[in-house]
């Protein structure tokens, strides 16, 4: 191969001063960006800034900073635009990337601000009165009827459709066994487990080392229908049908060969070494109806046990599609927003297709009330929650609960270097070598993610309270308590918002 | 918006009596009792609803209207004339009151359903769906024009003021009623305009309310989802409808629904039995979106009983008595003990606990 | 909506689905299924969809008269289903194991994603046949249509047998356009015919001669097709077959730059 005259992105620097040669930071990178001759001899083209080595390092002696190299300056040809054609023009390929668009689109979350209490109302303090963030997952009736006995005992008549509950509202996202080790798909399932939330298996399957957290799993079925069989699905407590992903809407998946290893290969059934193909659509489903065919097909292979949900990334037409999604017979809508993560993506489509989550889920939630069906379906809202800010307003738009997925990660170390495509991730998270999965410790792993879920939960209890209300069902949908600055009357209207001061 | 820290703090006051052998009880008792909670408002107003007041047109809708101008009067019973049959058509009766200043135009129309209303054949709902529908429409289509009262022998007279003033404008000295509620408003989430004195009233159910309800936003979008309209800039409304929903269209058994409105805790739901728990637990899942969340306590009038509500951790108060077949409902105790100085039982209700007093069944 | 009437005579069930809602019919069969039935006959079946859908047994038999719904035998895990008549779309859709056996022509998209079993069908089948199929080890799927079939036959097919035997009764193609594209596993076994043409192949196979381990495969898998249809087996094998084979397993190595 020719070598490459693209510039590199970032600069290693070691302090010879301190460095004590231990050669650490040469072992934990898998990049190549570290060499040892006599000394620590970088290779600033490969870094991609994850950050092993400086936290590898006993010393503190290493520092990568952003390549100092002048472009001349041009605000449309932009250096990610000339780098990019640089590498298309050596490889003929399409760019890859992974984790979400970081492209500098307006993040609405940040346009939004929350109310509080003062004086008319009292705001309640959760750390000694009740906070109930309880909420169930599934298709609800409009009405409920209940009988009463001779003694005048009234009981619920009415037969309600499975529902799953959540301590908290927030589920792990789909990250399949494949595109991230065995050891991060462990520590998210044991910790949704011990959290009382869900973790979702991805299309990959569920290994069966985890099926004793089943219970709480949304299992998913993708268009590749890898790993998926009776069994599978009844471990689950919601099937998930994949239809979209919010950071490549309408095309498939391509786990390369090389992460099939014998454990990914007996958990999606097929052979070690061959490369892993989901179809852009599900091939059975080419309209509405063949939706409502396989949401019944799952129904019946389960016997009406688990709710079913459908993901669907926010493409522009959300609002009808999510009604036809719940007509269809779903219990769930996750809604996939444009900034959502991924392992892998053409970066042209992560960046370029699909909307924001925050408009998506204002569309769809006002569609569903409109027609009257809200209650058939519960809505799940993902593609960047951040933080437990972003969590709240999601709720009071209208979601029932939020995914994380990026969070989730970067609580089990990763330094978001957008390269999990590469398989070589050095934190053992977007990997299947072995010597790299094996620096993921589940235990430690695990204990980081119900760290995170408890410090956002104890983070959206005192918003609760400040907002004076002591039940998660009285701040979901209630956009009321929400604000936009710097927002268009439109872009509010859309949102369902007012302006502050309004 | 000025008004709403013009004045010190306080909060709503709320009164109620009802006499279950249906005994009628003078206007002026509910002024008096009323009257000593003068400090909880701030004269922005104050209102009562009465049941039992008009036995000579008791099967007829009795609708109270406030009109801004002559015009939006015209064209409202210009609407009423095309699907109801008035029987009777009145202004008001109201003293000049120098407390009241002004007041817009005060009608009562004491009116039928035609048996072969026009409107019949777009959609054939009930009698008191129809009667909703009409109110939703005025109250949002005719400009200036504002049905507040619509149940059938009873009647809503409020208006911006303090309770006895507004008491004395609408002469209630008139009137004897066997359940009365009344309301003095110390207004935050609306300017003090007639139309939002309390009671709210939809069809026989009327609603005086004290405290803020925070969860309003939703309580809103769900009731937007079965074609109720919010149109009052003020959130005690959500309550009426939310009663008319639950009790008359869904049918729900009366304190299962004051259950969704003061939701149980999980905690407590976690610790009853199977039959209980699976009723409490569905009542969450399904009316969550209708419970009200925040501080208030809630007297509920209909045609048949007096209702007491409050919050389920009680950050409003409400007290209790009873003596011989009158019960009363208020804020302060003092306020009960104004009209009734020695009741044989006086306590205070629990928190999301209802009281529910019922009318004996009418003695013909 | 009438409730399905089960009947049972000696050790079979028979069903007479006519005008029952497929809920209803399927409910009665899990019912019957976990009382201990293991033989069923249902009878004036018209489009209800899901039978067999997530069944799991060996031992359980499903006739069918009439023409089943969609997504027949979905999901499922060992029984054997046996239509009577033609069948639509959708069948042994992600099937595990088991066995279906259609006696007329059948629809599109049958066999997506199905890792184990065996579907036959008699006639004809459409667009879309065996579709991503794969293979695990032992757990190798078996489509074998008598007929002939529509474009994307084994289109992205991960692993798996498709055999077409290509009988015409009309004037017509034995094999529609894109033929295994995207195929990156498994075989397909085609009657020989001038209809195969190069450039309605995908771009990732290609035509081959068939080797002795091929010839047992489809000595054993013919034998009992033509046992299933009452066929002969003989005048059935001596045909000539070609295969259709994946270059590479990797078809999309260098679409990216990294």
């Amino acid at each position: 191969m020719v070598k490459s005259t693209i510039p590199p992105m970032f600069q290693v620097v070691v302090d010879k001063e301190k460095c004590r040669k231990c050669k650490r930071c040469v072992m934990s990178c898998s990049y190549g960006a570290l060499g040892f001759t006599d000394r620590v001899v970088p290779d600033d083209k490969n870094c991609v800034a994850c950050h092993r080595c400086v936290a590898m390092c006993p010393e503190n002696a290493i520092m990568i900073n952003e390549s100092p190299l002048a472009y001349r300056p041009h605000a449309s040809w932009t250096v990610e635009h000339r780098q990019g054609i640089l590498k298309q023009a050596e490889t003929g390929g399409m760019l890859l990337t992974g984790m979400g668009n970081d492209k500098p689109y307006k993040i609405f979350w940040d346009h939004l601000v929350i109310d509080a209490c003062q004086v008319t109302n009292p705001s309640i303090d959760p750390l000694r009165e009740p906070m109930e963030l309880r909420t169930y997952l599934g298709s609800k009736p409009d009405k409920l009827e209940f009988e009463t006995d001779k003694n005048g005992q009234p009981s619920l008549k009415t037969q309600l459709t499975p529902n799953i509950l959540l301590e908290t509202p927030i589920v792990f996202a789909a990250m399949s066994f494949g595109s991230i080790s065995l050891n991060a798909h462990r520590a998210l399932a044991r910790a949704a487990y011990e959290s009382g939330i869900l973790m979702n298996t991805g299309e990959g399957g569920l290994h069966k080392d985890l099926y004793k957290y089943g219970e709480r799993a949304i299992v998913q079925v993708a268009s590749g229908r890898f790993g998926v069989h009776q069994e599978y699905l009844n471990q689950g407590s919601v099937i998930e049908i994949k239809v979209g992903q919010g950071a490549k809407p309408g095309i498939g998946g391509h786990l390369p060969g090389e992460k099939i290893n014998s454990e990914v290969s007996q958990t999606r059934m097929i052979p070690i070494g061959s490369d892993a193909l989901s179809p852009a659509p599900h091939h059975d489903i080419y309209s509405i109806e063949d939706l409502r065919q396989l949401i019944y097909a799952l129904k019946e292979a389960t016997n009406y046990q688990k709710p079913v949900s459908v993901k669907v990334s926010a493409v522009h037409n959300i609002a009808a599609i999510a009604s036809g999604i719940v007509r269809a017979g779903a219990d769930i809508v996750t809604i996939d927003g444009f900034r959502g993560g991924t392992g892998a993506a053409p970066t042209i489509i992560r960046d370029n297709v699909g909307i924001p989550i925050e408009m998506a889920l204002a569309a769809v939630d006002d569609r569903l009330r409109k027609e009257g069906i809200r209650n058939q379906a519960s809505i799940i809202a993902a593609g960047s929650i951040r933080s437990s800010g972003d969590w709240v307003k999601a709720l009071a738009l209208g979601a029932d609960a939020v995914v994380i997925g990026t969070a989730a990660l970067i609580a089990m170390g990763c330094r978001v270097c957008q390269k999990c495509y590469m398989g070589k991730c050095t934190w053992g998270i977007a990997t299947q070598n072995p010597q790299l999965t094996a620096r993921l410790n589940p235990e430690v792993a695990t204990e980081r993610l119900k760290n995170l879920i408890r410090a956002w939960s104890l983070e959206l209890k005192e918003i609760l309270g400040l907002l004076g209300v002591n039940s998660i069902e009285s701040l979901r949908g209630n956009r009321e308590r929400l604000r936009a600055i710097g927002l268009t009357d439109s872009e509010a209207n859309i949102l369902g918002v007012k302006h502050a001061g309004e | 918006m000025s008004w709403r820290y013009e004045k010190d703090i306080s909060g709503c006051g709320l009164a109620g009596i009802i006499n279950t052998r249906r005994e009628l009880i003078n206007g002026k008792v509910i002024m008096k009792s009323i009257a000593l909670q003068h400090d909880r408002g701030n004269g922005l107003g104050g209102g009562f609803a009465a049941y039992g007041i008009y036995p000579d047109y008791k099967d007829h809708y009795a609708f109270h209207v406030m009109f801004e101008h002559e015009k939006c009067r015209h064209e409202f019973e210009h609407y009423l004339k095309i699907n109801y049959q008035i029987d009777r058509e009145e202004l008001i009766p109201t003293r000049t009151h120098p407390k009241v200043p002004t007041h817009p135009i005060l009608w009562r129309y004491f009116v039928t359903i035609k048996p072969d209303r026009p409107d019949l054949k777009e959609d054939e709902i009930g009698d008191q769906d129809f009667i909703v529908k009409t109110v939703m429409h005025v109250n949002l289509n005719i400009d200036g024009a504002y049905v507040f009262s619509s149940g059938k022998n009873m009647g809503v007279f409020k208006g911006v003021g303090y309770p006895e003033d507004i008491g004395e404008f609408f002469c209630l000295e008139n009137y004897d009623a066997y359940i009365w509620t009344a309301h003095n408003r110390f207004p935050t989430n609306t300017p003090g305009w007639w139309g939002g004195a309390h009671p709210f009233a939809l069809l026989e159910w009327t609603i005086v309310h004290n405290g803020e309800i925070s969860s309003y936003g939703i309580n809103k979008r769900y009731l937007e989802m079965f074609h109720y309209t919010c149109s009052l800039m003020t959130d005690t409304e959500v309550v009426a409808y939310l009663l008319d929903l639950l009790l008359r269209k869904h049918n729900l058994p009366r304190e299962l629904a004051l259950k969704a409105l003061s939701a149980s805790f999980w905690k407590d739901i976690d610790k009853m039995d199977k039959r209980e728990r699976t009723m409490f637990t569905a009542i969450r899942q399904v009316y969550g979106s209708a419970a009200l969340n925040g501080p208030f306590a809630i007297l509920i009038g209909h045609n048949n009983g007096l209702i007491g509500i409050n919050d389920r951790i009680k950050l409003r108060p409400l007290v209790a008595a009873r003596k011989q077949d009158t019960y009363y409902l208020a804020s302060e105790e003092s306020s009960i003990r104004e009209v009734c100085p020695e009741p044989e039982r006086i306590w205070h209700p629990k928190a999301g606990e209802p009281v529910i007093i019922d009318l004996e069944k009418e003695v013909k | 909506m009438p409730a399905s009437k089960t009947k049972k005579t000696g050790k079979t069930i028979t069903i007479d689905a006519k005008g029952v809602y497929y809920r209803e019919l399927n409910h009665s069969i899990r019912t019957a299924l976990k009382a201990g039935g293991k033989e069923f006959h249902l009878k004036n079946i018209n489009g209800q969809r899901y039978i067999g859908d997530g069944l799991v047994g060996r031992d359980v038999r499903i006739t069918i008269d009439g023409v089943p719904g969609n997504d027949l035998g979905a999901f499922m895990d060992g029984p054997t289903i046996v239509v009577n008549s033609n069948a639509q779309d959708g069948i042994s859709n992600t099937m595990n194991d088991g066995k279906i056996i259609i006696h007329g022509d059948a629809g599109d998209v049958l066999g997506y994603g199905m890792r184990g079993g065996k579907l036959f069908v008699r006639g004809d089948v459409g667009y879309r046949v065996g579709i991503h199929m794969k293979e695990f080890k032992a757990k190798i799927p078996v489509i074998i249509a008598g007929g002939v079939a529509g474009d994307f036959l084994g289109e992205y097919m991960a692993g798996g047998i498709l055999i077409l035997l290509g009988e015409k009764k009309k004037n017509e193609m034995m094999v529609g356009d894109y033929l295994g594209t995207g195929m990156h596993g498994g075989v397909i076994y085609l009657k020989y015919s001038d209809d195969i043409k190069e450039d309605r192949l995908g771009k990732e196979v290609a035509v081959m001669e068939l080797d002795d381990a091929d010839n047992k495969v489809l000595d054993k898998l013919l034998k009992e097709y033509c046992q299933d249809f009452r066929m002969d087996y003989d005048k059935t094998r001596q045909q000539r077959f070609v295969k259709l084979k994946p270059v590479s397993h990797r078809p999309y190595g260098k679409l990216y730059a990294y």
